[in-house]
């Protein structure tokens, strides 16, 4: 039975790259996929493209390249990344440039477009936003990008034309996998069984390091040894859709059924229908066995249909948040800073502030659970010896987000006594709107440059 | 019993929707979690946090639950005023709870 082998080299945008130069070196791979979008990612890739044509791409597309190139290159491994962001033309032709650089000849380079439908966002303004309860006119004017969650269609045409490196843009995670296996076995794109495989072995790979210990370490209940030097995981894909999922030998981390469980869980809510532009998956007959010292073997993943529909990402712009912080120590911290929140909320009532909602959080005590989980796991808050005020409130308008922040700094001459460390920021909030269009409404285009 | 002493777990989120994932580390204390960590015990522990239903789903063949839960994230991820905008600290939470 044919095998093909397929690593993973990043789990998000600002990933660490030694891990995934590792897995090209050592990991005896013919693919190394780079998963960097988040929802919100594109939309700040498209804000940079509109200030710059030659941009919006990922930004540490140049420093990964330059070291992954020359190793794929030797080690005739495959590179498909969503890098692409919002501008996978450019990023190509970056790609191109620094192949050329280090002297890289015979080289293919695909850049799969068509997920990016921004310009022709006015024909959808009447469609639902799952978010927001309104139709898309409402955000008209505040939106910055729209982008489809496309599947592995482009990838898989790509590697047809016999393709080195593929850079898209808005692909769905799973399908950077997807496209490689569908490719290497010529699975029918239709045989929704094993395409379900197929998208499992995508969500298990998509972020990288959480399925060989990172995100997973808890001392005296779940260790795992050295973190620092986290290696990257590899899928050993069989024709079937078996997969044993493993990673680099001698490096840090683990891969054990629980990794891989917390894994396949991770950002899935109904277990038979995980929903992807190639298929439906369906992991509620997936069962998991260790079968070697990080080697976790996984099947009984299977599949429905795809939807008629595909969903589309728009971020808009949605006002601002301004934040301050305020620290403060020793005995009565607490009641301290409760007393510089309450001056706070009070200065911006008083000062006509205006802010549509605003969110007082004691570090340290509440910030991440609220009271009623705070309750049950402090006897006391007073005794918190170290609490840290924060007060973030969201604006229409700049001008109020700053003054959230300058009222905290403000308790240093006149707020409570010994407040140390202010902080203050005021940031822009792009948000996502998610609408679903006809799955053909979206063309998929692919544009090749070799060196 | 805290759960932390028989499970582990993982939060994702999506938009305004987080999931949690409740996973035993012996098989034979999956019928346990079933029984006790309901889709309205969860409701009740966050209730401050989560506005919307929470849902429960079973793996049991991987001795795990996922609770998926609706508009939990104060807003969505992009506009959460929370400090953890994407409420991935709530797993640890989930462990604190007693059955």
């Amino acid at each position: 039975m044919k095998t093909i082998r397929i690593g993973s080299g990043a789990g998000y945008a600002g990933d660490r790259l030694e891990p995934a130069l590792e897995v090209i070196e050592k990991g005896n791979v013919d693919y190394i996929i780079f998963e960097c979008l988040a929802e919100r990612t594109i939309a700040i890739a498209q804000q940079e493209k509109m200030k710059d044509p030659a941009k919006g791409y990922n930004s540490l597309l140049e420093y990964r390249m330059d070291k992954v190139l020359p190793l794929c290159a030797e080690k005739k491994v495959k590179v498909i990344t969503n890098m692409g962001a919002a501008n996978p033309l450019a990023a190509a032709e970056v790609i191109k440039s620094i192949a050329e650089k280090n002297g890289i000849k015979g080289l293919k380079i695909a850049a799969v477009l068509g997920d990016n439908i921004v310009e022709n966002i006015n024909n959808y303004m009447n469609y639902d936003v799952l978010e927001l309860e309104t139709k898309l006119d409402s955000i008209k004017d505040q939106i910055i990008s729209a982008n489809a969650y496309t599947g592995a269609e482009g990838i898989i045409e790509a590697l047809k034309n016999n393709a080195d490196i593929i850079v898209t843009g808005r692909v769905a995670d799973p399908s950077l996998v997807l496209g490689p296996i569908v490719y290497e076995f010529g699975w029918d794109s239709e045989d929704y069984c094993k395409i379900g495989k197929g998208i499992m072995i995508g969500h298990l790979l998509e972020c990288a390091g959480q399925i060989t210990g990172g995100y997973f370490a808890d001392p005296g209940f779940k260790d795992v040894e050295e973190l620092w030097n986290l290696g990257f995981p590899i899928a050993e894909i069989n024709e079937d859709g078996t997969v044993v999922i493993t990673k680099v030998e001698g490096t840090g981390g683990k891969v054990t059924p629980a990794t891989c469980k917390e894994q396949l869980i991770y950002e899935i809510h109904n277990p038979k229908s995980y929903i992807t532009p190639d298929g439906v998956a369906d992991y509620t007959g997936v069962t998991m066995e260790e079968i070697g010292k990080d080697r976790v073997l996984i099947k009984g993943a299977s599949g429905r249909q795809k939807t008629e529909t595909l969903k589309v990402s728009i971020g808009y712009k949605d006002g601002y948040v301004g934040e301050g912080e305020m620290s403060y120590g020793g005995s009565g911290a607490f009641e301290r800073a409760k007393l510089a929140g309450e001056i706070v909320k009070k200065r911006l009532e008083v000062t006509n502030v205006k802010i549509e909602e605003l969110r007082i959080d004691y570090i340290g005590v509440n910030s991440l659970y609220q009271d009623e989980i705070a309750d049950v796991m402090f006897n006391d808050k007073a005794q918190c010896r170290e609490v840290r005020l924060r007060v973030a409130g969201r604006t229409i308008n700049k001008e109020d987000a700053v003054k959230i922040g300058n009222e905290v700094e403000a308790l240093y001459t006149n707020g409570p006594a010994g407040g140390g460390g202010a902080t203050l920021g005021v940031k822009e909030i792009v948000s996502i709107a998610s609408i679903f269009i006809p799955r053909n409404e979206i063309k998929t285009e692919i544009h090749y440059k070799e060196v | 019993m805290k759960l932390k002493e028989i499970a582990h777990s993982r939060t994702g989120d999506k938009g305004n929707i987080s999931n949690i994932s409740l996973i035993v580390f012996n098989q034979a204390d999956y019928k346990l979690i079933e029984e006790k960590v309901t889709a309205e015990s969860v409701k009740s522990w966050f209730k401050d946090i989560v506005e919307g239903e929470v849902t429960r789903y079973e793996l049991p063949e991987l001795g795990a639950l996922n609770f998926v839960m609706d508009k939990a994230l104060g807003g969505g991820v992009t506009r959460s005023l929370a400090q953890d905008k994407h409420g991935k600290s709530l797993s640890s939470a989930l462990l604190e709870m007693e059955i």
